[in-house]
């Protein structure tokens, strides 16, 4: 892979007798192909330079005779190709910056640029973590305020700052139930039970951390079966893991007397809070009797989502569970902050559970997140719920004469609205209308979740939307649902506009393709 | 409140769509004692972008940043330059504010990024495939641990003493309540990591041995025997790599028959950002893809025939299987995985070689000058950017003692295992192409006072 382009990769040529639309290039006007990387580059150039240095090259090495001896295969690229590459990939991608992103269950709103400049600074980018405490106060001092507006805003005893993500949340959330249970001398206590309409990676934490799993039915009206949920509960139960807002947009009414009867029974409330930005300044979970809840930075206070991560997810733990939270943590001295690890955990602290990651967490989510928290403020914070809520009704009631919506007669939705394919023709379903609505410029609703809902559309505008937006979105979604019922066959075939037309990912399940290879070597595999 | 379009007349005009009186009627469900009539009380009111940038500006410069400093810290995360265009590039907002790429057809951009990233990351560690990426290189390494019990139905892993103590920590608290078996040893203050010493340790129960390379002290080793080792014993070998610059100067894990390979790719095109996010590398044989967690890309057509991405082989995952996923993982760390891909496009094999080599002679001449300063020994002859001094005196207060004067001096072996005491006289000192000589002799001078 020395030349450039060995691999014989060209765009598509034209076919005879299309001329009209076809282009030489493959490209048309601003919608440009781009080749992969070890297509075009070699292993020879590079985009860097270093200082030069005399003996560099002649020196005797101290690698213990384990110098690289075979190429690696990297290609690289000059300066000005790495840029156009990565420029034109950008374009291939829809993002909130283009436009409304109506993903149920994720909450993908603006995301301020202030964050990004805030983060940034070079006191907290480019500091090491195993830096003397005495080095990074104000570092100590950003995860001190962010943990006091967590625990103020939800009304809980303590914050674990370190969770990666959302689902490492949840991972810290029910380690810390496991060894407050342990403390208590009940290892007996073995299973989790989850709503039906729960995230996946709900059952799937349970089981990383080795619980058992048992479902809860959902009621008709979209909320947690209470008296099932009662039921169950008993002696072997450790507790339960809810969402609220659930995923059908509905906040669950029940849910001090859910907690009030886990607690009697024993066990302790988690509570997956991926949807908290719907009640934030409105409703604080202590409230409701809950003992853990993840919050998903990203999600509530606009750290960005970088097409799939990185994700924060710090824990708010009752008074009940905040003895056994993970280190390492900030406590606030006389004499400053300082950074409470296996070796300082005194007697107090004596009951964590131990370390999740190797450093402190994701420090420059907790500076994005800081920085958006107090440009909102308290009276903000509460704005963004009340807007959030306010859209996605707005959305409720503007399509559900159109499209079957199976709880709206359940009360008011939180942060999203819900909509099922029933009444969609033989042959049309959720997907058609997904891909549809990309042909009108809008990345699509979430499909197929929750599970509980057939065919499930999941639209959450967020409050970064204006009335122009969603109604201009309004438009759009009808005229697409009013399209598939009346079995218009272009929907099926959607979308036409796209950087691709609908991709076969059965056949990248079955014969996957998951690194590049030199074509004579793929030909080879064959 | 500038981030909130609505005005006063469309909230209006939106109940009035809805059929409600006032925005209270939305929220109903919620139980009247659980309801808070106003903005919480004692945390401040929304502030202009002026006044939350002064503030955070001046918590920042309570921080002595590392390029303000002669700096010398590792362990685990290094600061390299980064090229100005990698940055500049991850912050395209179709980057940087996109969802997971659910919908292909209008995510190509990602998705093609993250084909890319998975094979030059396969490339790099020596292995078939590679992930999207992971959180970080400690929660890669108990990922690993725990796919090596999947794929052995075995139970005990072997931790060598070179592997990062925080790693050692997070598999430890996992441990505790999944029933795997961990076997950890300290490390020792000597020339060489204990690579020999873990074949006799395997067993029949035996699930995987884990080494770190470079280790925690810097030092290299040939994993070739261990490898074989392991292999003859059905167990799985996990190598992990926390300065994946290395690679460009040594052989790779994979190449010695390494059969996972994770990693913490921060150093190339992340910055230390006080320990995240980052972002972990995940490789293995072609063999254990389906075993394999997190996310993964692959190659397709489209109706037309047209070559594309999809996120593929969900079926291992938790939105599919629940409680049967590989993983909980739901979220990678994708844009930190972008910046670590365009860094390395740019360094291409040939910049990636010098970078190594660099980092590699700076590190030679630093251990040369450093270890001339009276009290100062090398323990690690043999080592790539990193390497260990033993001082004639305890390290952790030189270390703080140089960082009031504004020396960053490298982490003592004492701050991160507290209480061994044939550690703590230990000092591990990373150099790279930031460090100048200047730098070095700043270091030298302060150590020879500081020692006398």
């Amino acid at each position: 892979m020395s030349t450039i382009n060995q691999s014989g990769w060209r765009p598509t040529t034209p076919e005879k007798g299309d001329s009209d639309t076809s282009t030489f290039t493959g490209n048309r006007a601003l919608m440009l192909e781009e080749p992969l990387i070890f297509e075009i580059g070699s292993t020879e150039t590079t985009g860097v330079d270093f200082d030069f240095e005399p003996g560099m090259g002649a020196y005797e090495d101290r690698l213990g005779g384990l110098a690289r001896t075979a190429p690696i295969g990297l290609p690289g690229l000059s300066e000005p190709e790495t840029v156009r590459h990565y420029t034109r990939l950008s374009r291939q991608n829809y993002a909130i910056d283009l436009g409304l992103f109506p993903l149920g269950s994720c909450t993908m709103k603006h995301n301020p640029r202030l964050n990004e400049r805030m983060a940034r600074l070079p006191g907290f980018a480019d500091l090491h973590p195993l830096t003397p405490v005495d080095s990074c106060q104000g570092a100590l001092e950003v995860i001190d305020q962010l943990a006091h507006w967590l625990i103020t805003l939800t009304g809980m005893h303590a914050v674990a700052m370190s969770p990666k993500a959302g689902a490492h949340g949840e991972l810290c959330g029910v380690l810390a139930i496991r060894a407050a249970l342990d403390a208590r001398g009940e290892g007996h206590r073995k299973i989790l039970l989850v709503p039906i309409s729960a995230h996946g990676t709900n059952p799937a934490t349970a089981a990383f951390a080795n619980f058992t799993v048992e479902d809860i039915p959902a009621t008709d009206d979209g909320r947690v079966d209470l008296a099932a949920l009662k039921a169950r509960l008993g002696p072997d139960i450790a507790g339960v893991m809810i969402t609220n807002p659930n995923t059908c947009g509905l906040f669950e009414r029940d849910m001090r007397e859910i907690s009030d009867a886990v607690h009697a029974a024993g066990g302790y409330v988690y509570c997956d809070g991926a949807n908290f930005n719907a009640i934030v300044g409105r409703v604080r979970p202590g409230d409701l009797g809950i003992d853990a809840m993840h919050i998903n930075l990203h999600k509530t206070f606009s750290t960005p989502h970088g097409g799939g991560g990185p994700g924060s997810g710090p824990v708010v733990l009752s008074q009940a569970l905040a003895p056994y939270a993970p280190l390492p943590f900030v406590e606030k001295t006389a004499g400053g902050f300082r950074l409470v690890e296996e070796e300082t955990a005194d007697e107090h602290h004596a009951g964590t559970f131990g370390r999740m990651v190797a450093f402190h967490g994701q420090m420059g989510m907790f500076t994005r997140a800081l920085t958006y928290i107090l440009s909102h403020g308290a009276d903000g914070l509460r704005q963004v719920a009340e807007d959030s809520v306010l859209n996605a009704n707005y959305i409720l009631r503007s399509m559900e004469d159109l499209l079957d919506a199976p709880f709206a007669k359940s009360g008011p939705c939180m942060h999203e609205a819900i909509f099922s394919d029933k009444g969609l023709p033989e042959g049309f379903s959720t997907i058609d209308v997904a891909k549809g609505l990309i042909d009108e410029g809008y990345h699509p609703m979430t499909v197929y979740f929750p599970l509980v809902v057939h065919g499930a559309m999941l639209v959450e505008p967020t409050e970064t939307e204006s009335k122009a937006t969603l109604d201009q979105f309004i438009g759009a979604f009808r005229s697409v649902a009013a399209r598939a019922k009346n079995g218009d066959p272009t929907v099926k075939t959607a979308p036409h506009f796209a950087p691709r037309r609908r991709l076969d990912e059965t056949l990248a399940a079955r014969k996957p393709v998951l690194a590049y290879k030199e074509p004579a070597v793929a030909e080879a595999a064959e | 409140m500038r981030y909130l379009p609505l005005t006063h007349a469309d909230r209006k005009d939106m109940l009035s769509v809805i059929g409600a009186k006032t925005i209270d009627d939305l929220f109903v469900d919620v139980p009247g004692a659980a309801v808070l009539d106003g903005p919480i009380h004692g945390l401040p009111l929304h502030a202009s972008e002026l006044a939350v940038e002064r503030h955070m500006t001046a918590l920042a410069k309570k921080n002595l940043a590392a390029g303000d400093a002669p700096f010398f810290l590792g362990a685990g995360a290094y600061k390299h330059h980064v090229p100005a265009s990698v940055d500049h590039l991850i912050q395209r907002g179709e980057f940087l504010t996109a969802y997971t790429p659910y919908q292909p057809e209008i995510a190509q951009g990602t998705l093609q990024m993250m084909f890319e990233f998975q094979s030059q990351v396969a490339r790099l560690l020596g292995c078939d495939v590679a992930n999207a990426s992971m959180y970080d290189g400690s929660t890669a390494c108990w990922e690993a641990i725990v796919m090596a019990r999947r794929v052995t139905r075995r139970g005990k892993a072997i931790l060598s003493g070179g592997l990062h103590p925080h790693y050692v920590s997070v598999a430890n608290t996992m441990a505790k309540y999944t029933g795997d078996v961990l076997d950890t040893r300290l490390p020792v203050l000597g020339a060489t990591p204990d690579t020999d010493d873990l074949i006799g340790l395997i067993d029949a129960d035996t699930s995987c041995v884990v080494v770190q390379y470079p280790d925690i002290l810097g030092r290299i080793a040939d994993l070739s025997a261990l490898a074989d080792a392991c292999h003859a014993k059905k167990a799985l070998l996990i190598a992990v790599v926390t300065e994946p610059v290395a690679l460009g100067a040594i052989k790779s894990p994979g190449e010695m028959g390494a059969d996972i390979v994770v990693g913490e790719g921060q150093s190339i095109g992340v910055g230390l950002q006080f320990g995240g996010p980052y972002v972990g590398l995940f490789a293995c044989s072609e063999k254990l893809v389906r075993q394999m967690p997190g996310r993964l890309c692959g190659e397709t057509v489209d109706a037309e025939g047209k070559r594309g991405f999809v996120l593929t082989l969900s079926t291992r995952e938790q939105h599919i299987r629940r409680e049967k996923a590989t993983s909980n993982i739901c979220t990678s760390s994708v844009l930190c995985a972008l910046a670590w891909s365009i860094h390395m496009t740019l360094l291409g094999e040939a910049g990636l070689r010098q970078l190594a080599t660099k980092n590699h002679i700076g590190a030679i001449g630093a251990s040369n000058v450093l270890s001339q300063v009276p009290g100062v020994e090398l323990v690690t002859p043999v080592f790539f950017n990193e390497f260990t001094l033993k001082l004639s005196k305890e390290a952790r207060p030189v270390v703080r003692q140089l960082a009031d004067k504004g020396i960053l001096a490298g982490v003592s072996l004492g701050r991160l295992y507290p209480g061994v005491e044939s550690l703590e006289n230990g000092l591990v000192v990373a150099v790279t192409e930031t460090t100048t000589e200047e730098d070095v002799a700043t270091l030298a001078s302060a150590l020879r006072e500081a020692l006398a």
